[in-house]
């Protein structure tokens, strides 16, 4: 059994509730943290931690809080981005709506820390239920003193505020969240200034996931030390994982970082393996944005070494023969997949979810989509997957946000690996376009 | 020593060293290059989206992409993505690749395509052709044909308000008449709509854009979406005669461009700089209802780039100082005819000659097939 942090109680009954979860030593973290340590030590723990942003791009969570400005007079913000719409990415809906108090516990933690009097927790808009869980939560710290005008006497003030996103995939974007937090339209802005100087109104702002937030009360129970011990090298902790697609046991598992690939795709503990008699043919191991993989580079890294679920495992081979660990959206494809189709459809998200701010990404998106529409719909021809490479190498790197980068490599990706497939679909238009036709090498599967 | 100024930085954009306040940005130096040698001009990277006058413009057309060799003295590392010129603060020992970059070129060219491909490649019946910063753009950057076989993006046309026609269609999102209508008129009724590809400029219902100021946001648009209704399609711009003129008005400075057909003013615009941007904003009243020249006290010819269309037969040959590089080239490329062979007027010799060359020649040839 893998050492569990967030979900350790996630079994227990009435979790959600603010006694049960007290019972089972809740709200223990903020007792200590505010009555018995400065905000700069709790900043230090969070640091020596090592915890990294789980929200997919894997910064420090500490060096991040070290980063933020503090002029004298000026208000710093916390706010937590529970904007969570990655395709393939569910872990933190599960987390909110099964133990929301530790997400509470856990802001209030980390906005002492940050020496923030208001919070935020931008939730999707779609988990409508999600954000009545939540604000039942606060309502019950507050009402036990955890929150509101000097929190268990000692003088300190926090206000957590749950705001309900439009529904769009860009507001998980650090500015862009920020933007339509402050009631504009939800376009990312240019950095510098970062968040960390100027966020939330210019004030000095520090955005956290959702899973970061809640590691903090086990790191400050247990200390940093403690928890940096958990997993191997950089990746310390533990991590959520969404499971989903072709697996015997699709859903949310906490894995201890370091987890060999193999053992979380084929044990019983997790996936379960492949679903009967079909075998593995892609994965891609961090939401819909991370480049995918074939088969050969899944449990293997090109090297031949174990491929580890680990920020560096992961990306061992740079974006040729790795992919990354992201949000931790494990989406798994056996042979019946098709992978220009499943290019197509992340393809027409990305396009259908740029904010349509800057160039590469407002035009080049579509662009993708409308080509990749025609080779699936047998339409094709071969200049047109060396056409998806340079408008995928076009929008990378140039735009104001990652969702241009997002947008770009899965396209690169699976032309990477699975050229022959897209070649397939053009050569032979009338078998690719009969109903769940999938090429698979030397024979077709319908 | 001026060096030892904390606020003024040195940085190298495409080898020229230019010293500039602290907090320029990279654009804006190399605007100080071109300002101080008209021939480095072409290093300036292309603005579509940027506008100096308007506050919060910029970074999003990525057209002005470039390569930050190293970030600064003390940190000489390069900065791992090209970066927007026009928002990107210089740093002391700064060094900038624009056009000596192929990386930055490739970039550029792909912009152009990106801002092509759902916009009309109709020039010919454009409103805006002649003084079209996009035109200028895609010509000097871009790839003569394109590689989009999809359907084109469009709208429908909008009036808004008496005087302003939006043509979506023609528009690139550079938000420019957003921020003039928010920083130039006391309130702004029109915003983008939608997200992605479907993002349109709108008045949401469809209200008419009407303030003092308004008029503005046609001469901020880059391109031909949004146009002036009292000139539209009455002639082309390089017909036209640009003069500058001013009256005493109570709402504005006054200061603008009339352009002319004979006596005739057909259009009245503000002034723009050398970077087509306008210095002085000016109200709906000079724009659109002083039309006659009487209205007006005539300062002279406005000043237009050489290169620009607009100039094009407007000017007196003799008055116009020639290019010198024509003569330069010509006298660079030029050699002596070589006469040394003999002068042959035997006309068998001629024949055994000529019967000769054309033996080459077909060898030539062959050899060029066979390789």
């Amino acid at each position: 059994m893998t050492k569990k942090i967030l979900l350790e109680h996630a079994g227990v009954s009435g979790i959600e509730t603010f006694d049960v979860y007290r019972k089972q030593g809740g709200y223990t973290a903020v007792e200590k943290a505010l009555k018995t340590m400065t905000p700069d030590e709790v900043v230090e723990e969070a640091k020596k931690s090592g915890v990294r942003g789980r929200g997919g791009a894997g910064f420090p969570m500490g060096m991040k809080w070290g980063f933020l400005a503090k002029p004298e007079g000026v208000p710093r913000y916390l706010v937590c981005n529970a904007d969570e719409s990655e395709p393939g990415t569910f872990k933190d809906h599960y987390l909110m709506k099964t133990i929301p108090h530790l997400l509470v516990e856990g802001m209030i933690v980390a906005s002492y820390a940050l020496g923030a009097h208001k919070s935020f927790i931008y939730v999707r808009g779609e988990l409508l239920y999600v954000i009545a869980i939540l604000e039942k939560a606060i309502e019950e710290a507050k009402a036990q003193g955890f929150l509101g005008k000097n929190i268990l006497g000692t003088g300190y003030d926090l206000e957590l505020v749950v705001q309900p996103g439009g529904g769009a995939y860009i507001c998980g974007e650090e500015t862009a969240l920020l933007e339509s937090l402050e009631g504009k339209r939800g376009n990312p802005r240019n950095k510098p200034p970062f968040p960390a100087v100027k966020g939330l109104y210019q004030s000095p702002t520090v955005v956290n996931n959702v899973e970061s937030i809640a590691n903090m009360p086990w790191i400050i129970n247990n200390g940093g030390e403690a928890y940096a011990a958990i997993g191997i090298g950089r990746s310390t902790g533990t991590k959520l994982i969404s499971a989903s697609g072709h697996i015997k046991k699709p859903g949310v598992y906490e894995i201890e970082l370091g987890l060999s690939v193999d053992e979380f795709l084929n044990s019983d503990e997790y996936c379960g393996g492949i679903r009967n008699g079909h075998h593995l043919k892609a994965l891609v191991a961090g939401g819909s944005s991370v480049p995918i993989l074939p088969a050969h580079l899944i449990t293997k890294t090109a090297t031949g070494e174990n491929r580890l679920m680990s920020y560096e495992s992961l990306s061992d081979g740079g974006f040729a023969t790795g992919t990354m660990l992201g949000s931790g959206g494990f989406i798994v494809f056996d042979e019946t997949a098709c992978i220009v189709r499943n290019t197509w459809n992340f393809a027409r998200f990305y396009h259908h979810e740029s904010c349509g701010q800057c160039s590469p990404c407002r035009e080049g998106t579509g662009w993708m989509e409308k080509v990749l529409h025609r080779i699936e719909h047998g339409h094709g021809s071969m200049h047109d997957i060396d056409l998806l490479v340079d408008v995928a190498k076009k929008i990378e790197g140039n735009t104001i946000c990652p969702l241009g980068d997002a947008a770009a490599w899965p396209v690169a990706s699976a032309i990477r690996h699975f050229r022959d497939e897209f070649e397939w679909h053009i050569t032979h238009p009338k078998e690719a376009t009969q109903p769940g036709a999938v090429y698979m090498g030397d024979s077709i599967l319908v | 020593m001026e060096d030892t100024k904390p606020n003024v930085v040195k940085i190298t954009f495409d080898g020229i060293e230019v010293e500039v306040e602290a907090g320029t940005t990279i654009m804006q130096a190399a605007r100080r290059i071109a300002e101080a040698d008209g021939t480095q001009a072409h290093l300036v990277p292309p603005a579509m989206c940027y506008y100096k006058p308007l506050e919060g413009t910029g970074g999003k057309c990525r057209a002005c992409l470039v390569k930050v060799a190293q970030g600064s003295a003390k940190d000489t590392r390069p900065m791992p993505k090209l970066v927007p010129s026009c928002i990107t603060q210089v740093q002391d020992g700064m060094v900038v690749e624009n056009t000596t970059n192929p990386a930055v070129l490739e970039a550029r060219k792909g912009v152009v395509e990106f801002l092509l491909i759902n916009h009309p490649l109709d020039c010919p019946i454009c409103d805006q052709a002649g003084e079209c910063h996009l035109q200028d753009f895609a010509f000097e950057h871009g790839a003569a044909q394109t590689r989009y076989e999809e359907e084109r993006r469009t709208f429908e046309k909008h009036d808004i308000g008496p005087y302003i026609q939006l043509h979506m269609t023609r528009c690139i999102l550079c938000y420019r008449c957003v921020y003039t209508a928010d920083q130039i008129t006391n309130q702004r009724v029109h915003g983008v709509l939608n997200r992605g590809d479907a993002a349109e400029i709108s008045t949401y219902i469809e209200k008419a854009i009407d303030n003092d100021f308004s008029g503005n946001v046609i001469d901020v648009c880059p391109v031909g979406a949004l146009t002036d209704k009292t000139y539209r399609f009455k002639n082309r711009v390089w017909f036209t005669k640009p003069v500058d003129a001013h009256r005493d008005c109570p709402t504005c400075k006054g200061e603008v461009t009339l352009w002319c057909r004979g006596e005739e003013v057909i259009r009245v615009t503000a002034r723009k700089n050398q970077w087509g941007e306008v210095q002085d904003f000016i109200c709906n009243t000079c724009r659109f209802d002083q039309k006659k020249t009487s209205d007006w006290v005539i300062e002279g010819p406005t000043k237009v780039q050489r290169s620009s269309v607009i100039s094009a037969n407007k000017y007196r040959a003799d008055l116009v100082k020639k290019p010198d590089f024509a003569l330069k080239l010509a006298s660079s490329q030029y050699k002596a005819i070589d006469d040394s062979r003999p002068y042959v007027t035997d006309p068998d010799t001629i024949r055994q000659q000529s019967v000769e060359n054309n033996d080459k020649a077909n060898h030539r040839s062959l050899l060029a097939e066979n390789n």
